[in-house]
C-alpha cells in the first residue's frame, strides 16, 4: 500500500466541512481530490473544494514587494519571513465516513477535530471510495462558495484517474448526474463538457 | 447487454400501464431501442406471477423537455453513452397476453389469459426459447409446426385439432406467400390426420407441384402423400400437359344446377333480380331438366306465349339467356352425367384421402364459385344427414372435412353470404364436422359476420386499411395487432391470431420448396418418398 502523504492538520472543523492548514507554503492538494482524517475509531473523508493562501493576520494584507527583484523567487529569499506570515489552507467537504471497515457515503455522527492531521488519500482508498456516486448528491446540493459544476468536475476527473480505465467510471459518473439533474440538462451538459 | 443463466435478456421494468392499453416499459440503457422489434416475445416477471406479452410499438422519450430544443452534441460518443437511457431512452409497448401464477394448480393449468398487470418496476426480459416453448408446446401428434417466432429457433406449433374446429382463414396482400401458408396448413393437417380436406383449387398449385414466383419447382400434396391424395381435374387436357397424374375427371350435369346455384353466380354473370325469379319458375315449370329445357327454347310464338304465362319479361329472358350461354361455353358442363363427381369425391373422403380439384384452364370466377358450390352444397347435406344419423344413432360422428376456398370474398361477401353454402359452413362451424379454409387477398370483402365466425386467423402482410381493420374485428387489443400486421414482411411473414394460438404470434415460416423442407414433411416409414426426397437434395448439389 502506498503512503499516505500527510497534506495539513484541522484548523476549524463543522459537521458538513473542516479547513486545515498546510505545512508548507502552497502545498495544496487539487481541487476536488478525496481526502480523509483519522479520528479513530472513525475515518472521515473529504473533498477538497477550496483552497486559499492568505495573510497570518486577518487584518494585514500582503504588499506588493518585487518591484526591485528579477524573479518572483528572488522576493521569497530577499524576505524569508514571508513563509511564515502567509499561511495556505483547504476546505474539504465532508462526504463519508469510514467505521469498522464499513464505509458510508453519507455525513458522520462528530464533525472532525481540531488539529487531526489530514491525508490525500491513495489511489486504492480513491477507487475504493468511488464505487458508489451517491456521494455527488452532497455535492450537488451543499451551498458553496464555487459552482457545483466545477468542483464535480474536478472531482470525478481526480477519481478517474485513480482508474486504469476512466472511461466506464465517467460513463457511470455521467449517468448518474443525469438522473440527479434530471430537469437541469443545462447543467448536466455542463459538467459533462467539463469531464469528457 | 446482460444475460442471465436462463438465456433471458433483460430489457428494462414496467412504469406503467393499464390492462387495456398494455404496458409501458422502461428500456435500460443496456438494451437498444434498435434492436427491439415490433412482434417479439417479452417475459415480464411480476411478484405473483410470469406475464408473457408481445411488443406492439416502441418509442423515444427525453427526460427533459429542453434536451429536444437544444439536442446535445452527440456526436461525441461519451455524451451519447452518457445520455443514452438516462436523459433520453426508449420505451416499449407490451401487449400482455398470458399468465402463469406460481401455485402447482396453475402451473398443470398451462398459460392462462391476463386478467390483470404486473406490479410497478418488475423485470422485463426477452422471452427465452424456453418460454416460447411453454405457451406453443412442442410438435407432437397433434401440434404441427409451422414456422418461428421473430429472431429465435424455437418452433411454433398449432394445435391442429382444435384448429379444424372452427373455420379459419388465411389473409394477405397477393404475393406474401398465402399459397405456401395454405400449402403448410394442408400438409399439416393431412400429416396429423385431424380432418380430411376438400381443396378447390383455382389456380391448380396444391394437387401437383407448380412453380413458385421464384421459377422454382415446388412439389405438393400428391407428389408428398400419393397414398392420401387424389387429384380431381376439371381440365383433362391441361392436367395431362402438365403431367399430373389425375385420379378423376370432373364432368358436371345440367341437371345437376339448380336455381340456388345461379344466385350465387348473379353478379359474375351480371343476371338482374328478375331473372333469377325466372330462373325460379323455369324450374318450377320443367324440374330437373330446367337448364337444358331453359337452353333449347328458340325464338319463337311458343316460347312467347310461355313467357306470358310466366310472365317473364323480353328484357329479363334475354337477360337470362345471356347469362346461360356463358355457363354452356364451360365445357365441363355436359347435358348429363352418368358419374356422379359428389359420390366420387365422398368416397375418397370417407376413406380418409384429400381431395383436391384442380380446375386448370378455368380459372375465371363463374366456372370457381359455381362448381365449388354446387359440390359443397351436396357434400355439406351428405355430412349433415350422417351427423344427424351419427348422433341419433350413438355411433362416431364422421371425419372432420375442411373445405378450403380461395377468392373467398366472392363468395361470402355480405349479398352472397347469407346465401351460399359458405356462409352456412361458416356461421354453423362445426356443428356438422364441416370447416372451411378461407384464403382470401381481400378480407374487407367479406361479411362482417361471417369473419367474426372465423376461428383462427393467419394473416400475412396486409396494407389497405379497410382490410386491416375487418381482419382484425373484434379481436381485443385491435390497435395494438395493427401495428404489428401492417409491419410484417412482405414474404415468409405471418401473424397468427384466434382459436389454435394461445396469443396473438408473429412467425416466420418454415421452409417450404426445397428438396430439405420436403423431407421434414414425410413421416417416417414411407421409405421410398424418403429416398425420393433425398435424391432431390443430391440432384440439387450436381
Amino acid at each position: 500500500m502506498a503512503k499516505t502523504q500527510r497534506v495539513g492538520e484541522i484548523i476549524e472543523a463543522r459537521t458538513t466541512a473542516f479547513v486545515a492548514q498546510c505545512y508548507e507554503l502552497y502545498e495544496l492538494p487539487p481541487l476536488g481530490s478525496l481526502v480523509k482524517t483519522i479520528d479513530l475509531p472513525v475515518e472521515l473523508y473529504g473533498i477538497v473544494y477550496q483552497a486559499a493562501t492568505t495573510s497570518l493576520e486577518p487584518g494585514r494584507r500582503p504588499i506588493a514587494r518585487g518591484k526591485d527583484e528579477t524573479s518572483e523567487e528572488e522576493i521569497y529569499r530577499s524576505s524569508p519571513q514571508l513563509s511564515q506570515l502567509l499561511r495556505s489552507e483547504f476546505s474539504s467537504l465532508v462526504v463519508g465516513y469510514r467505521e469498522n471497515e464499513e464505509l458510508y457515503r453519507y455525513l458522520p455522527p462528530k464533525p472532525a477535530r481540531i488539529h487531526s492531521f489530514v491525508y490525500l488519500c491513495t489511489t486504492k482508498e480513491i477507487e475504493e471510495f468511488s464505487q458508489s456516486l451517491d456521494f455527488l448528491s452532497i455535492l450537488l446540493n451543499t451551498p458553496l462558495p464555487l459552482p457545483a459544476d466545477e468542483l464535480i468536475a474536478a472531482c470525478l476527473r481526480q477519481m478517474s484517474q485513480a482508474r486504469e480505465d476512466p472511461h466506464p467510471f465517467l460513463v457511470a459518473a455521467g449517468k448518474e448526474l443525469a438522473i440527479l439533474l434530471s430537469g437541469e440538462y443545462n447543467q448536466l451538459k455542463a459538467i459533462l463538457g467539463r469531464i469528457k | 447487454m446482460t444475460r442471465e443463466d436462463t438465456g433471458r435478456q433483460k430489457l428494462g421494468i414496467v412504469v406503467s400501464g393499464s390492462l387495456n392499453k398494455g404496458i409501458e416499459v422502461k428500456l435500460d440503457s443496456s438494451a437498444s431501442v434498435e434492436d427491439m422489434a415490433v412482434g417479439r416475445y417479452v417475459t415480464i416477471e411480476g411478484n405473483k406471477r410470469r406475464f408473457f406479452g408481445m411488443i406492439t410499438d416502441v418509442s423515444l422519450e427525453v427526460i427533459d423537455q429542453k434536451l429536444t430544443l437544444t439536442p446535445p452534441d452527440v456526436s461525441d460518443p461519451f455524451i451519447a453513452e452518457v445520455l443514452a437511457g438516462t436523459s433520453t431512452y426508449g420505451t416499449l409497448h407490451v401487449l400482455p397476453t398470458l399468465t402463469i401464477s406460481g401455485d402447482a394448480a396453475s402451473l398443470l393449468q398451462g398459460p392462462q389469459p391476463v386478467k390483470t398487470v404486473p406490479s410497478h418496476f418488475s423485470t422485463v426480459n426477452l422471452a427465452s426459447q424456453r418460454d416460447v416453448e411453454l405457451v406453443f408446446g412442442s410438435e407432437d401428434e397433434k401440434k404441427f409446426y409451422i414456422g418461428t417466432p421473430l429472431d429465435m429457433e424455437t418452433k411454433i406449433c398449432l394445435d391442429l385439432t382444435e384448429l379444424v374446429k372452427r373455420s379459419n382463414g388465411i389473409f394477405g396482400k397477393s404475393g406474401t406467400g398465402k399459397t405456401f401458408l395454405t400449402r403448410l396448413l394442408l400438409i399439416g393437417i393431412l400429416q396429423k390426420g385431424t380432418a380430411v380436406n376438400l381443396v378447390f383449387d383455382m389456380h391448380s398449385e396444391y394437387g401437383w407441384e407448380s412453380r413458385s414466383e421464384t421459377g422454382r419447382k415446388v412439389k405438393a400434396l400428391k407428389q408428398l402423400f400419393p397414398a392420401k391424395v387424389a387429384v380431381f381435374t376439371l381440365d383433362e387436357e391441361g392436367s395431362r400437359r402438365r403431367q399430373v397424374s389425375t385420379d378423376f375427371v370432373v364432368r358436371i350435369g345440367y341437371d345437376e344446377i339448380e336455381p340456388e346455384d345461379m344466385v350465387l353466380l348473379r353478379q359474375t354473370l351480371n343476371l338482374t333480380e328478375p331473372a333469377i325469379e325466372a330462373v325460379y319458375q323455369l324450374s318450377r315449370r320443367f324440374g330437373k331438366n330446367w337448364l337444358q329445357s331453359s337452353l333449347d327454347l328458340k325464338d319463337s310464338e311458343e316460347t312467347n306465349r310461355l313467357l306470358k304465362e310466366m310472365s317473364i319479361h323480353e328484357s329479363t329472358y334475354q337477360n337470362l339467356q345471356r347469362g346461360l350461354a356463358t355457363i354452356r361455353r364451360l365445357p365441363f358442363l355436359v347435358s348429363h352425367t352418368r358419374d356422379n363427381p359428389v359420390k366420387r369425391i365422398l368416397e375418397y373422403l370417407d376413406q380418409g384421402i384429400n381431395v383436391v380439384l384442380e380446375f386448370g384452364r378455368y380459372t375465371d370466377i363463374t366456372a370457381y364459385i359455381l362448381v365449388a358450390n354446387l359440390l359443397t352444397r351436396r357434400i355439406y347435406a351428405q355430412y349433415r344427414e350422417r351427423t344427424e344419423k351419427a348422433i341419433g344413432e350413438d355411433i362416431a360422428l364422421p371425419h372432420p372435412l375442411v373445405i378450403t376456398i380461395e377468392e373467398a370474398h366472392r363468395f361470402l361477401n355480405p349479398e352472397l353470404s347469407s346465401q351460399t353454402i359458405f356462409g352456412t359452413i361458416a356461421r354453423e362451424m362445426r356443428k356438422y364436422n364441416v370447416t372451411l379454409l378461407v384464403i382470401d387477398q381481400r378480407p374487407s370483402g367479406i361479411d362482417s359476420e361471417v369473419m367474426s365466425q372465423i376461428g383462427t386467423k393467419i394473416t400475412c402482410l396486409l396494407d389497405n386499411d379497410r382490410d386491416i381493420d375487418s381482419v382484425l374485428a373484434g379481436t381485443p387489443s385491435k390497435n395494438e395487432l395493427k401495428s404489428v400486421l401492417s409491419r410484417l414482411e412482405s414474404r415468409q411473414q405471418a401473424l397468427i391470431f384466434g382459436h389454435a394460438v394461445p396469443m396473438p404470434v408473429v412467425v416466420r415460416t418454415r421452409e417450404y420448396g426445397s428438396p430439405e423442407s420436403y423431407k421434414d414433411f414425410i413421416p417416417r416409414g414411407q421409405a421410398e418418398i424418403r429416398k425420393q426426397a433425398e435424391k432431390d437434395i443430391e440432384e440439387l448439389w450436381e
